[in-house]
């Protein structure tokens, strides 16, 4: 049992998760959250595949991987335009600066 | 046998160059270096799913991620970016409450990782996967096929508008 087998890349997925979730938390530029957040989708898609690979067999796996990454494009597309749109009004994208709508 | 000896040297090399690529996404100061390690992150995670048999994932993974979502944050970190206020990358939550709360989080789904016994079912030789993915596509997943590229177009739209210039009068 010395071979490579799921815990491994449920660890590995487990370290970059963490580490996406230190950035969302730290990090008041708003790209550097957006970051963080494609460090977490890609730790989650890294445990579909490896579940689909070690566990189930099939295409299941795979093919939600493949949905995630779609929607990561979509929000990374939408995201940068509110960042950009923030960047017009606010001179910065510091996170902390939009906080005109706070009641 | 060669393969029994390089494959988890393969695996151990490609988890080391995501997980310190991913660190220095986590922890540089500066963000053009964080978009750069993102690239090492991807491209890691792109060479852990060829080792996980999903050759198709994993060419959609460079394709999408590197080639459209990191150009993409390159972009706008040039667009916004400003060299000199370095207080753009600011702790906002505080280093050791985030350090807490992220470790909390990671010791619990380490343990539950390492401790579950997973249903595990030997694996079969790596073969290409395209035929089934399509098939998947076609079939099982046709509905949530077609809503993924009216959610597409919607961002499309939404992108333009947000980022188009307001015509005042």
């Amino acid at each position: 049992m010395s071979g490579i087998g799921v815990h491994h890349y449920v660890a590995v997925s487990v370290i970059v998760f963490v580490l996406g979730l230190y950035c969302v938390l730290t990090r008041r530029n708003a790209i550097g959250i957006l970051m963080g957040v494609e460090l977490i989708l890609n730790s989650a898609n890294l445990n579909y595949l490896a579940f689909a690979r070690y566990s189930s067999g099939g295409y299941d796996g795979q093919v939600f991987a493949i949905f995630v990454i779609m929607l990561a494009a979509a929000e990374a597309a939408i995201g940068l335009a509110i960042v950009l749109g923030i960047y017009q009004t606010f001179q910065t994208i510091d996170v902390e600066a939009a906080e005109t709508l706070r009641g | 046998m060669s393969e029994v000896s390089l494959g988890p040297a393969v695996f151990w090399l490609l988890a080391a160059v995501t997980v310190v690529s991913a660190a220095a996404v986590a922890f540089s100061g500066n963000i053009v270096y964080s978009a750069f390690a993102l690239m090492g992150t991807l491209m890691g995670v792109a060479g852990l799913y060829v080792c996980l048999a999903a050759d198709f994932v994993a060419v959609v993974q460079v394709l999408l991620y590197v080639g459209g979502i990191l150009v993409l944050t390159l972009f706008a970190v040039m667009l916004t970016h400003r060299i000199a206020d370095v207080r753009v990358s600011n702790r906002s939550v505080g280093r050791w409450p985030a350090v807490f709360i992220a470790g909390a989080v990671g010791a619990v789904m380490l343990r539950a990782a390492l401790r579950t016994a997973w249903r595990v079912q030997p694996a079969g030789a790596p073969e290409p996967t395209t035929y089934g993915i399509g098939n998947a596509f076609l079939r099982e997943y046709l509905l949530p096929f077609e809503l993924a590229s009216v959610v597409l177009l919607a961002a499309l739209v939404g992108a333009v508008v947000l980022s188009r210039k307001e015509l005042k009068e």
